[in-house]
């Protein structure tokens, strides 16, 4: 079996997500940010599944939820929802085609929105305009680019150790 | 490993991966809850704003790259523009500052011809209130200065407010001021807003002046407020008496009546001031430019006293009217 990554690549994504997460965007796109941390997770749930579980996804959504404006343990929720669809259906998922794959990560991104609009209709958060549902489809047409990037980055790391 | 997907065993294997599933969940929904309902939320993120403080420095990152490059990169003819504006507001300011010093002279000027017509140089002296005798028939103030200390009969007084009244009889060290409110005092007085001229008289009440005989044809109203004319020569002109309370037709129905509050605190405080103007005098005609300096030039300034008509004060003032000037 190949040795899984190393962990800074796993950390340094999971950074890079947060900072996604708060990066500055105009109005009109911040309801269409699409969930990059969530992409991610997925990602290295496939890829490293020894290093990456429920916890990591608990804790990583900890620090979203402590980093955004989001109800405490909102998208640690989300996450290890999303986390636990993907570890079973890992390796089906794996061997997708990528396209396929996209269109199963959109789909997962749809039900997390779904979880969360749940969430705020229950906490009593305003509701969000017709915006919110396009964020998944975003998803869709960057999963094969993060894709391949994570998959160079990894061979990158791999190389060097 | 349950990723691997062993066949055997499915159930158990299924339970045992959901256990911290639902752990966690229950967690997460735990601290939901608490959060909206205790909104300890904002002292968390408070807590560990060290920890995000840089997350959001790094995220906020491009918006300042750009920002920066923006001022950095700033064409050569944009600046040269933004130059040659900033030179043209610049000369209209200094424009502007040298108008503005032609008013300032001007308004000077204009002061100074004002007070040679006045007459009036204000040179004030504090004095406490030693006793106040306030009945319907007689509302006087005796004073804690005299002769000794300059006093003479007419000076007026005033305070904070306003003008209080006059003194009437001076003592070697105590004197008696009549109240602007006593029955057998009168103001001259000028409507502020329109400049009617007119006479303020006391009731013996605290807090009423009487106007009579005034025209109905004249600009009052309710509210006015009323000043000094400096007519007469004994207040000086431009002092706040009082304020028109109510104006009403009187019993004949030819004149109006106006009732006022006085501006001076009758009833307040225990030290007033003493205007001493020197000079009573009404200068007619254009003030004499050698006026201004008169300390440097006093002997041409003495023989012929410049004033064609009596003065209205007492005779011996006539020799003071240069220094009285020059104050």
């Amino acid at each position: 079996m190949i040795r899984p990554p190393t962990g800074w690549l796993i950390h340094g994504s999971f950074a890079l997500g947060l900072i996604f997460a708060v990066l500055p965007l105009p109005a009109v796109l911040q309801s269409v940010r699409p969930y990059l941390l969530a992409m991610l997770l997925a990602y290295w749930l496939m890829e490293a599944p020894n290093r990456v579980g429920l916890g990591t996804a608990f804790l990583v959504g900890l620090c979203a939820d402590v980093l955004t404006a989001s109800l405490l343990g909102e998208q640690a929720f989300r996450l290890v929802v999303l986390t636990y669809i993907v570890q079973h259906f890992r390796a089906r998922l794996r061997f997708f085609p990528l396209w396929q794959q996209a269109v199963t990560i959109g789909l997962l991104l749809l039900n997390d929105r779904i979880i969360s609009w749940l969430i705020h209709l229950f906490a009593g958060s305003p509701s969000h305009g017709w915006l919110y549902w396009l964020a998944p489809v975003l998803g869709v047409l960057l999963w094969p680019w993060l894709y391949v990037l994570l998959d160079l980055a990894r061979l990158r790391a791999r190389e060097r150790s | 490993m349950p990723y691997a997907g062993k066949k055997s065993n499915r159930l158990s294997e299924s339970a045992l991966t959901a256990l911290p599933l639902i752990f966690l969940l229950g967690l997460s929904t735990a601290l939901m809850v608490a959060d909206q309902r205790l909104g300890y939320g904002s002292l968390v993120r408070q807590k560990f704003s060290i920890l995000t403080e840089p997350f959001w420095w790094i995220a906020s990152a491009p918006m300042r790259l750009f920002r920066g490059g923006r001022d950095e990169f700033a064409l050569r003819s944009q600046l040269q523009a933004d130059n040659q504006q900033r030179r043209k507001d610049l000369e209209i300011a200094i424009a502007r500052i040298h108008q503005l010093k032609a008013v300032a002279d001007e308004n000077q000027r204009l002061r100074q011809l004002l007070g040679g017509t006045r007459g009036y140089s204000l040179n004030v002296q504090m004095v406490s209130i030693l006793d106040i005798d306030l009945d319907p028939f007689r509302q006087r103030l005796v004073l804690d200065a005299g002769s000794d200390s300059g006093v003479v009969v007419g000076q007026a007084l005033i305070d904070s407010g306003g003008v209080l009244g006059q003194v009437v009889e001076v003592g070697k060290n105590r004197s008696t001021a009549l109240l602007v409110t006593d029955p057998d005092h009168a103001v001259p007085v000028q409507v502020a807003r329109s400049g009617l001229r007119t006479i303020a008289y006391g009731t013996g009440q605290g807090d009423r002046l009487v106007l009579p005989n005034i025209p109905q044809s004249a600009d009052v109203r309710r509210g006015d407020v009323l000043i000094t004319s400096g007519i007469g020569g004994r207040f000086p002109a431009g002092f706040p008496v009082g304020t028109i309370t109510g104006v009403q037709p009187d019993k004949l129905r030819l004149f109006v009546t106006a009732d006022a509050t006085p501006a001076a605190h009758l009833d307040r405080g225990n030290e007033v001031l003493l205007i001493s103007n020197r000079a009573p005098v009404i200068d007619v005609g254009p003030p004499a430019p050698a006026a201004r300096t008169p300390p440097q030039t006093p002997p041409s300034q003495t023989p012929p006293p410049q004033t064609p008509p009596s003065p209205v004060g007492s005779p011996t003032a006539a020799p003071e009217t240069a220094a009285g000037a020059a104050q």
